[in-house]
């Protein structure tokens, strides 16, 4: 029997039990680049790692896995059971074991093993893997390179918060397929990175943005409030040329050679990813209107530390006829040293006038991805801004104490779209920077 | 600021938008220094995307600003499979868009002459009170 004759397969997702409120969403943005449309998630459980699902085939599986943060792996579902007995006769009974049984029969193997919420200590590893042996693999052992991994998942279920369970109460097997993307979050962690900041973005959550926000290989991504480029480093990673740009320039020049944007891309491998970052208003954006930009993907400033600004003067009566103003002989604003005054802005309007760029930027279907902090004590909804042209697909929230952060993910889906819009409304009920060193209170 | 990113920098003052003449900027030959970083690796299939993305003319108008003028008069174009000169073209194109950056120098908005800096590599668009 050929595999394109048994159909659609089982696979298993092992997942990461973090982050839930994005898991989902990370699962779905992968699955649709890699035009997996048809995915059924009623298997899918928040408060489970486990989530089982059908697939045409192993390519469909690693394609989909292979970048995911939320997950750790997928495997080709064989069985699941209480315990050794029941797996056993799950997988013996299963509907495509004498199939995968043949197919795999001469491959070189070797069995691992992992586990969920506790640890089986006693257990003999050698006799566990002896009570497969009906499985009649004829293939070599091969710990370093074997042509299949098998994989036992042992799920336990303490006995209390603080006593673990030494017995498993589950287990699940299967072939293993694809490991997901999730060591590059210990890869990119900002305590081994050259160049960072206060305001750096840490690494799990970048890399899971620019996966929500579908950052593709080949493609151009943009940051227009790159600080010390966090961002820029997870859209780099999985394969786009990123273009970054901030109103500061203090935090994009960095602190010499070693220790700026760029060596950060040395660093991890990724020099031909980076195209540059740039001193610049993003309200007075110097990208010609007819270079495509696939993704936006940033966290905006929210006044935290500074106030939010963009260029032009506070007070338009002091500065009227400074153009004229010279310097041995040359006009003051053209010299090389010139620096241009800048002017508060709501965030509001900040973020209205980043929901107007990616509408008229982005391609049909492109994406932008922001990250929005709000209070938690506020009893009325938050107001997430919204723009006719482009289709609110998530809100994900990260909550804190006091305070919690989304990551607000938008697709552009063009001018016929016609979807509610707050633009040009106040929409924040009081200064988020103000509340925060009051403690929201 | 690499030589690619000059084919993606336009002036930021709004009013030159509805002129012609606000891409590319106009480099100042004299006045900016070029370095070459060979450590920049070579992704054949990664420039052949990004070259999609370009504006072949105004590249050829930049590379004259800063003194090559030896640059075909229309974009190269590849085969699918990329044969053994298509990889010396596209070599070339690596050296000239992503290891050739300006470390300092100056362009100049050819609409309403306003001058932007380089300095350190990074380009400076911000622009003053009356132009903002």
């Amino acid at each position: 029997m050929s595999a394109s004759q048994i159909g659609k397969k089982q696979y298993l997702v092992y997942l990461a039990q973090v982050h839930i409120n994005f898991r989902r969403a990370e699962l779905e943005s992968l699955a649709d680049i890699c035009g997996l449309n048809d995915l059924d998630f009623s298997n899918y459980k928040e408060d489970s790692p486990f989530f089982i699902v059908e697939l045409d085939n192993d390519t469909q599986a690693k394609e989909w896995i292979k970048r995911s943060i939320l997950s750790r792996a997928i495997y080709e579902y064989w069985g699941e059971g209480k315990d050794l007995t029941e797996l056993h006769q799950s997988i013996k009974f299963g509907t495509n074991i004498e199939h995968y049984k043949d197919l795999y029969k001469n491959d070189s193997f070797k069995f691992e093993f992992e586990s969920y919420r506790g640890s089986n200590k006693k257990v003999n590893r050698i006799s566990q893997i002896e009570t497969f042996s009906y499985l009649a693999f004829k293939g070599k052992i091969n710990m370093k390179s074997p042509d299949q991994v098998y994989t036992l998942i042992e799920v336990f279920e303490p006995v209390s918060d603080n006593e673990p369970s030494t017995t498993p109460s589950h287990m699940y097997f299967g072939r293993r397929v694809q490991i997901s993307d999730r060591s590059s979050a210990d890869v990119f962690d900002l305590k081994k990175r050259p160049y960072k900041g206060t305001t750096s973005f840490e690494a799990e959550l970048s890399l899971i943005s620019a996966n929500i926000a579908q950052v593709k290989p080949g493609s151009i991504m943009y940051d227009p409030f790159a600080g010390t480029g966090s961002f820029l480093c997870a859209g780099g990673h999985y394969g786009a040329l990123v273009i970054g740009s901030d109103i500061d320039g203090r935090m994009i020049r960095g602190k010499g050679a070693q220790h700026d944007i760029s060596s950060n891309f040395k660093y991890y491998g990724d020099t031909d990813k980076f195209l540059d970052v740039m001193t610049m208003d993003f309200t007075h954006n110097s990208l010609r209107n007819s270079l495509g930009i696939d993704t936006i993907l940033c966290d905006p400033p929210y006044g935290i530390r500074e106030s939010i600004k963009v260029l032009g003067a506070k007070d338009p009566e002091r500065f009227v006829g400074k153009e004229n103003v010279e310097i041995d002989g040359q006009k003051a604003y053209l010299l090389r040293d010139y620096i241009p005054t800048k002017k508060p802005i709501s965030l509001d309007l900040l973020l209205d006038s980043l929901l107007q760029f990616a509408s008229e930027r982005l391609p049909i279907n492109g994406r932008l991805a922001f990250w929005m902090p709000t209070a938690n004590d506020e009893n009325i909804e938050t107001l997430v801004p919204l723009h006719k042209n482009l289709e609110l697909k998530y809100n994900c929230v990260q909550s804190f104490n006091k305070w919690s952060r989304r990551l607000l993910v938008y697709i552009n889906r063009g001018k016929d779209y016609n979807g509610p819009t707050n633009s040009g409304l106040q929409r924040s009920t009081a200064d988020f920077r103000e509340r925060y060193f009051k403690n929201f209170n | 600021m690499k030589f690619l990113t000059t084919n993606f920098l336009k002036c930021p003052v709004k009013t030159c938008d509805t002129s012609n003449d606000n891409f590319p900027l106009q480099y100042n030959g004299e006045k900016c220094q070029l370095i070459q970083d060979e450590s920049i690796e070579f992704n054949p299939e990664f420039l052949l995307n990004i070259l999609d993305r370009i504006d072949w003319a105004a590249i050829i108008i930049v590379a004259r600003d800063l003194g090559n003028k030896s640059l075909p008069p229309t974009k190269p174009s590849f085969s699918p499979e990329l044969s053994d000169d298509d990889l010396i073209v596209l070599r070339d194109l690596h050296t000239l868009l992503l290891q050739t950056s300006i470390v300092d120098g100056e362009m100049k908005c050819k609409n309403c002459g306003h001058i932007y800096f380089i300095k350190n590599s990074i380009p400076n668009l911000l622009l003053p009170p009356h132009l903002a």
